[in-house]
């Protein structure tokens, strides 16, 4: 049961709960979609970016625990950085959820979005992780169509 | 309660005595028999069905024909030839689709599924209306997840063609009154297309008294191998089909600019047949026919109450499909306000309890139920109470790590 804590911490059962920056907004510049038509989950991110700088971020979804804590997680972590920045922090995140980098090592430099470093023991729950950061990669890079996590691009 | 066939039985379970598979209505664990029937085959048997002119494929032959004899007799159909072997319940529904409808249904024609179909169904005849132009209707349900009889009769008009309806619900665990929806079709010479994936394995079926056209199930629900299913059809309907697959053995006499086709059930049946799992899935029919099909129903009926009993108590919970076990085959769908069907499952799998998330390949019932995924628990021949205990544990384990948060 120690991987169920470890997946389950409380920073993720904050986030399910009380998600951050949730809604549409009124105005934004980039979005996109990310849906598991495996389990049915679906997330919309949308983005105000200024000057190559995230300046706003909301998202809206429907899916597990795990895929709106990390939804939320990103939001907050995003925000304010740049579109290099964002994308590199992307990368990071696929490391720790896909148990490429260590999340003790990275904690300090992640911060709360070391959290989701315990999907790593739950392969089948890597998706759910992964959706919100690929719909946010998605929007980010100007491709609204809608995207989908059962893809062989396992980015 | 005990198990109605001891976990020995089955190699998987024996191998891992703190399983609890409450997943067999996804697929079923198989019993060693069934396993030894193909080893069997392959062993002693095998060789190309219908070819050869020696002694070895005239077995092979034997064996595969004898296979069919077996399951057409356990689900009391009255005609071997016309029991088709496929590869599952989705292939059964395209053959349908292809054979039948293709001729007989255009536009201006109707095809009656209901809320409850599979996708398996439910897509299939979907796609069939879109390509002949013809309406697709859809029966709606009643609030404790029946086929709203009366949605169905105002929807079966002189204008349907095809009435295409589950015998077990998949996602509910409803059991349809499978005579009354023939007899709706049969008034307006509408064929009755039933899938019995979900029954097939848990209840007595007697495709002739159900009064049916075609009725299909997959093998790997029943412990047979996965990649064998039947098709069973009625010979006036099956008789006039054109083949939908083309190849070797289906045919007759094959010209240069034409082909002359084989007789049932070979017609349908094109390339060399998957005998060694036809094999199989009569050794798991004859497994069920030695338990007992009205014991076995009677054992998971008892388990769906039991299952009900334990689950209505916990707090938040939304049990789907209708609360009598009389009405209810051993599956029971469930969700919670606050915890989703996913994090349940995994906790659940914490546990060593197997259930499916999701959304059963019923979207269309998950959209009216107004949710994305439910939790699904089945239970069958080898399943028992302290399945059930395991499940109500870990669910309360699962409760109380949402509303307390984590441990740190």
């Amino acid at each position: 049961m120690a991987d169920l804590d470890e997946l389950y911490q409380s920073i993720i059962l904050d986030h399910n709960r009380r998600p951050r920056n949730y809604g549409q907004p009124a105005h934004s510049n980039h979005h996109a979609s990310g849906r598991n038509p495996l389990c049915g989950d679906e997330v919309t991110v949308w983005l105000t970016v200024e000057n190559d700088v995230i300046v706003d971020v909301k998202f809206v979804g429907q899916g597990c625990a795990i895929s709106k804590a990390s939804s939320s997680l990103m939001t907050d972590a995003v925000r304010g950085k740049t579109r290099d920045e964002a994308l590199a922090m992307f990368d990071r995140v696929h490391n720790l959820l896909t148990g490429k980098s260590d999340p003790m090592a990275e904690r300090k430099s992640l911060g709360q979005i070391a959290a989701l470093g315990g999907v790593s023991r739950f392969p089948i729950r890597v998706k759910c992780a992964s959706l919100g950061w690929h719909a946010f990669r998605n929007a980010l890079l100007g491709e609204t169509t809608i995207t989908t996590t059962e893809t062989g691009d396992s980015r | 309660m005990t198990p109605l066939a001891p976990r020995s039985d089955f190699p998987l379970l024996a191998g891992a005595p703190a399983l609890h598979y409450l997943d067999s209505a996804a697929t079923a664990q198989k019993p060693q028999a069934v396993l030894d029937a193909i080893a069997h085959f392959y062993a002693y048997d095998n060789a190309n069905p219908h070819r050869g002119a020696y002694a070895l494929s005239a077995r092979a032959t034997e064996r595969y024909h004898d296979a069919r004899t077996t399951v057409a007799r356990f689900i009391g159909a009255p005609d071997a030839d016309c029991t088709l072997f496929v590869r599952g319940t989705t292939e059964a529904m395209n053959l349908v689709a292809y054979g039948w409808g293709e001729a007989n249904v255009q536009a201006g024609d109707a095809i009656v599924v209901t809320a409850m179909d599979h996708h398996a169904s439910f897509v299939t005849f979907q796609q069939l209306a879109r390509r002949t132009g013809a309406e697709f209707r859809i029966a709606e349900l009643t609030s404790d997840g029946r086929i709203d009889l009366e949605s169905l009769a105002s929807m079966i008009d002189a204008r349907v063609k095809l009435v295409a309806f589950p015998h077990v619900s998949n996602a509910l665990g409803t059991i349809n009154p499978v005579t009354d929806i023939v007899a709706m079709a049969r008034a307006v010479g509408a064929i009755a297309v039933c899938d019995g994936a979900q029954a097939v394995p848990h209840l007595a079926v007697d495709v002739d008294a159900l009064g049916v056209d075609f009725y299909a199930f997959s093998g790997h629900k029943l412990g047979g191998p996965m990649g064998i299913g039947v098709l069973w059809g009625r010979r006036s309907l099956l008789e006039r089909m054109a083949p939908w697959q083309f190849g070797g053995d289906m045919i007759e006499v094959v010209g240069d600019q034409q082909t002359t086709f084989n007789s049932l059930p070979h017609r349908f049946e094109a390339g060399t047949p998957n005998a060694a799992d036809a094999v199989g899935l009569a050794a798991a029919c004859d497994y069920l026919t030695a338990l007992g099909m009205d014991r076995v129903r009677a054992h998971e009926r008892a388990l769906a109450a039991a299952l009900l009993d334990a689950l209505q108590p916990l707090d938040g919970i939304r049990i789907f499909g209708p609360m009598d076990s009389a009405s209810r085959s051993g599956v029971v769908s469930f969700a919670f306000d606050d915890v989703h069907a996913h994090d349940l499952a995994t906790i659940l799998d914490e546990h060593g309890v197997c259930v499916r998330a999701g959304h059963h390949c019923a979207q269309p019932l998950m959209r009216r139920l107004g949710i994305a995924a439910t939790a699904r628990a089945s239970v069958w021949v080898h399943s028992a109470e302290d399945d059930v205990r395991a499940l109500v544990m870990a669910l309360q384990h699962a409760k109380v790590l949402f509303a307390d948060g984590a441990l740190r």
